[in-house]
Protein backbone atom coordinates (compact mmCIF):
# COMPACT_ATOMS: atom_id res chain seq x y z
CA UNK A 1 0.00 0.00 0.00
CA UNK A 2 1.31 3.22 -0.78
CA UNK A 3 -0.90 6.57 0.40
CA UNK A 4 -0.64 9.51 1.10
CA UNK A 5 -2.78 11.55 3.83
CA UNK A 6 -3.66 14.77 5.14
CA UNK A 7 -5.30 13.13 8.36
CA UNK A 8 -2.90 11.93 11.44
CA UNK A 9 -2.59 8.18 11.75
CA UNK A 10 -1.89 5.70 14.60
CA UNK A 11 1.77 4.02 13.67
CA UNK A 12 0.19 1.60 16.04
CA UNK A 13 -2.76 0.46 14.23
CA UNK A 14 -1.01 0.57 11.05
CA UNK A 15 1.23 -2.17 12.37
CA UNK A 16 -1.24 -4.19 13.80
CA UNK A 17 -3.31 -4.11 10.66
CA UNK A 18 -0.01 -5.01 8.49
CA UNK A 19 1.21 -7.94 10.93
CA UNK A 20 -2.13 -9.48 10.88
CA UNK A 21 -2.69 -13.04 9.00
CA UNK A 22 0.92 -13.79 8.04
CA UNK A 23 1.93 -17.21 8.90
CA UNK A 24 4.69 -17.19 6.57
CA UNK A 25 6.42 -13.90 7.32
CA UNK A 26 9.05 -14.09 10.07
CA UNK A 27 9.98 -10.30 10.25
CA UNK A 28 8.29 -6.75 10.00
CA UNK A 29 10.26 -3.77 10.64
CA UNK A 30 8.99 -0.44 10.60
CA UNK A 31 10.04 3.21 10.61
CA UNK A 32 7.71 5.94 11.86
CA UNK A 33 9.00 9.56 11.30
CA UNK A 34 8.00 12.25 13.75
CA UNK A 35 7.67 16.07 12.57
CA UNK A 36 10.29 17.84 14.59
CA UNK A 37 10.17 21.02 16.09
CA UNK A 38 13.37 22.19 16.01
CA UNK A 39 13.69 23.48 19.22
CA UNK A 40 10.79 25.96 18.33
CA UNK A 41 11.96 27.12 14.68
CA UNK A 42 8.87 24.98 13.73
CA UNK A 43 5.29 25.45 14.70
CA UNK A 44 4.17 23.84 11.89
CA UNK A 45 5.41 21.51 8.77
CA UNK A 46 3.51 22.31 5.24
CA UNK A 47 4.24 19.25 2.84
CA UNK A 48 2.97 19.36 -0.65
CA UNK A 49 3.04 16.65 -2.86
CA UNK A 50 1.80 15.79 -6.80
CA UNK A 51 -1.08 13.79 -6.61
CA UNK A 52 -0.85 10.94 -8.49
CA UNK A 53 2.95 12.23 -9.33
CA UNK A 54 4.78 11.34 -6.49
CA UNK A 55 2.73 8.23 -5.64
CA UNK A 56 4.15 6.95 -9.02
CA UNK A 57 7.64 8.05 -8.14
CA UNK A 58 6.96 6.62 -4.94
CA UNK A 59 5.71 3.50 -6.38
CA UNK A 60 8.59 3.57 -8.70
CA UNK A 61 11.26 3.55 -5.34
CA UNK A 62 8.70 0.25 -3.83
CA UNK A 63 9.30 -1.51 -6.80
CA UNK A 64 13.23 -1.08 -6.86
CA UNK A 65 12.82 -2.38 -3.37
CA UNK A 66 11.09 -5.23 -4.25
CA UNK A 67 13.67 -6.35 -7.00
CA UNK A 68 16.51 -5.85 -4.43
CA UNK A 69 15.21 -8.06 -1.64
CA UNK A 70 12.66 -10.78 -1.07
CA UNK A 71 9.35 -9.26 0.63
CA UNK A 72 6.29 -10.40 1.21
CA UNK A 73 4.89 -6.70 1.24
CA UNK A 74 5.75 -3.15 2.11
CA UNK A 75 3.57 -0.26 3.13
CA UNK A 76 4.72 3.23 2.82
CA UNK A 77 1.86 6.20 4.51
CA UNK A 78 3.19 9.89 4.06
CA UNK A 79 0.93 12.71 5.16
CA UNK A 80 0.80 15.71 3.77
CA UNK A 81 -0.87 19.42 4.52
CA UNK A 82 -0.17 20.97 8.05
CA UNK A 83 1.94 18.62 10.08
CA UNK A 84 2.32 19.49 13.77
CA UNK A 85 5.41 18.80 15.84
CA UNK A 86 5.21 15.13 17.38
CA UNK A 87 3.20 14.31 14.76
CA UNK A 88 3.91 10.49 12.85
CA UNK A 89 4.89 12.00 9.51
CA UNK A 90 6.04 9.11 7.50
CA UNK A 91 5.18 5.35 7.90
CA UNK A 92 7.13 2.47 6.27
CA UNK A 93 6.51 -1.06 7.16
CA UNK A 94 8.11 -3.94 5.41
CA UNK A 95 7.67 -7.48 5.27
CA UNK A 96 10.05 -10.94 5.10
CA UNK A 97 11.05 -13.98 5.86
CA UNK A 98 13.73 -13.04 8.46
CA UNK A 99 14.71 -9.97 9.81
CA UNK A 100 17.89 -9.04 7.56
CA UNK A 101 15.84 -7.92 4.53
CA UNK A 102 13.02 -6.76 6.19
CA UNK A 103 15.52 -4.41 8.41
CA UNK A 104 17.60 -3.40 4.86
CA UNK A 105 14.54 -3.18 2.83
CA UNK A 106 12.78 -0.18 4.88
CA UNK A 107 16.28 1.27 5.80
CA UNK A 108 16.52 1.75 2.06
CA UNK A 109 13.02 3.05 1.46
CA UNK A 110 13.61 6.04 4.19
CA UNK A 111 16.84 6.78 2.56
CA UNK A 112 15.22 7.23 -0.99
CA UNK A 113 11.72 8.89 0.57
CA UNK A 114 13.94 11.54 2.18
CA UNK A 115 15.87 12.49 -0.77
CA UNK A 116 14.33 11.64 -4.37
CA UNK A 117 10.62 11.59 -3.06
CA UNK A 118 8.73 14.39 -4.74
CA UNK A 119 7.37 16.41 -1.81
CA UNK A 120 8.28 20.16 -1.16
CA UNK A 121 8.37 21.11 2.34
CA UNK A 122 7.64 23.86 4.05
CA UNK A 123 8.63 25.12 7.62
CA UNK A 124 6.63 27.59 9.40
CA UNK A 125 8.50 29.62 12.72
CA UNK A 126 8.39 32.37 14.55
CA UNK A 127 10.23 33.92 12.31
CA UNK A 128 8.58 33.06 9.02
CA UNK A 129 8.09 30.23 6.70
CA UNK A 130 11.21 28.72 4.26
CA UNK A 131 11.09 25.91 1.91
CA UNK A 132 13.48 23.02 2.71
CA UNK A 133 15.55 21.41 0.57
CA UNK A 134 17.08 17.79 0.94
CA UNK A 135 20.23 18.10 3.22
CA UNK A 136 23.59 16.66 2.23
CA UNK A 137 23.69 13.83 4.84
CA UNK A 138 20.28 12.83 3.06
CA UNK A 139 21.86 12.79 0.01
CA UNK A 140 24.94 10.64 1.12
CA UNK A 141 22.31 8.20 3.05
CA UNK A 142 20.79 7.37 -0.42
CA UNK A 143 23.92 6.98 -2.04
CA UNK A 144 25.21 4.11 0.55
CA UNK A 145 22.98 2.09 -1.78
CA UNK A 146 24.70 2.94 -4.67
CA UNK B 1 -4.57 25.05 -23.86
CA UNK B 2 -1.92 23.79 -21.64
CA UNK B 3 -2.88 23.31 -17.77
CA UNK B 4 0.26 24.95 -15.54
CA UNK B 5 1.00 23.52 -12.42
CA UNK B 6 3.01 25.29 -9.62
CA UNK B 7 4.66 23.42 -6.69
CA UNK B 8 6.41 24.51 -3.67
CA UNK B 9 8.78 27.79 -3.80
CA UNK B 10 7.26 28.52 -7.84
CA UNK B 11 3.79 28.93 -6.04
CA UNK B 12 5.15 32.49 -4.31
CA UNK B 13 7.36 33.65 -6.25
CA UNK B 14 4.68 33.21 -9.22
CA UNK B 15 2.13 34.49 -7.13
CA UNK B 16 -0.17 31.47 -8.42
CA UNK B 17 -0.79 27.64 -8.19
CA UNK B 18 -2.88 26.36 -11.04
CA UNK B 19 -3.55 28.46 -14.69
CA UNK B 20 -4.94 27.70 -17.91
CA UNK B 21 -2.47 28.76 -20.30
CA UNK B 22 -2.57 28.98 -24.49
CA UNK B 23 0.74 27.35 -25.66
CA UNK B 24 1.45 25.32 -28.31
CA UNK B 25 5.06 24.10 -27.17
CA UNK B 26 6.71 23.91 -23.83
CA UNK B 27 9.01 26.29 -25.05
CA UNK B 28 6.43 29.01 -26.13
CA UNK B 29 4.96 28.39 -22.26
CA UNK B 30 8.34 28.95 -20.85
CA UNK B 31 8.54 31.84 -22.95
CA UNK B 32 4.99 33.43 -22.41
CA UNK B 33 5.57 32.81 -19.03
CA UNK B 34 9.08 34.21 -18.41
CA UNK B 35 7.68 37.21 -20.26
CA UNK B 36 4.65 38.17 -18.09
CA UNK B 37 7.05 37.76 -15.03
CA UNK B 38 11.02 37.99 -15.36
CA UNK B 39 11.75 36.87 -11.82
CA UNK B 40 9.44 33.79 -11.94
CA UNK B 41 11.20 33.22 -15.62
CA UNK B 42 14.54 33.14 -13.92
CA UNK B 43 13.69 30.83 -10.99
CA UNK B 44 12.37 28.19 -13.88
CA UNK B 45 15.85 28.18 -15.08
CA UNK B 46 17.38 27.24 -11.58
CA UNK B 47 19.62 24.38 -10.68
CA UNK B 48 17.40 21.27 -9.90
CA UNK B 49 14.22 22.32 -11.77
CA UNK B 50 12.15 19.81 -13.24
CA UNK B 51 9.25 19.66 -16.33
CA UNK B 52 6.55 17.28 -15.89
CA UNK B 53 4.28 16.67 -19.36
CA UNK B 54 1.22 14.72 -18.37
CA UNK B 55 2.76 13.56 -15.06
CA UNK B 56 6.07 12.76 -16.72
CA UNK B 57 9.50 14.14 -16.50
CA UNK B 58 10.14 16.08 -19.75
CA UNK B 59 13.67 17.82 -20.90
CA UNK B 60 13.75 20.07 -23.64
CA UNK B 61 11.12 21.32 -25.86
CA UNK B 62 7.92 19.11 -26.62
CA UNK B 63 4.68 20.17 -27.94
CA UNK B 64 1.83 20.61 -25.73
CA UNK B 65 -2.08 18.91 -26.64
CA UNK B 66 -4.93 21.05 -25.64
CA UNK B 67 -5.46 19.00 -22.69
CA UNK B 68 -2.23 18.99 -21.91
CA UNK B 69 -1.24 19.13 -18.11
CA UNK B 70 2.42 21.35 -17.33
CA UNK B 71 3.68 20.86 -14.05
CA UNK B 72 7.29 23.11 -13.35
CA UNK B 73 8.60 21.39 -10.06
CA UNK B 74 11.32 23.21 -8.15
CA UNK B 75 13.91 21.04 -6.35
CA UNK B 76 12.46 18.07 -4.04
CA UNK B 77 13.03 18.25 -0.41
CA UNK B 78 12.14 14.59 -0.12
CA UNK B 79 9.41 13.44 2.99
Amino acid sequence: MILLTEAPFDPGTLLTAFSKGRTETGAIATFTGLARAEHGSTAILELEAYPGFTEAAIGKIAAEAKARWTLHDLSILHRVGQIAPGDPIVFVATAAGHRRAAFEACDFLMDYLKSRAPFWKKEHGPDGARWVEPSAQDHADRDRWG
Amino acid sequence: MARVLLFGRFRDIAGWRERDVQAATLFDLRTLLAGEDPDFGMALTGPGVQVAVDQTIVRGDMPLGPRAEVAFLPPMSGG
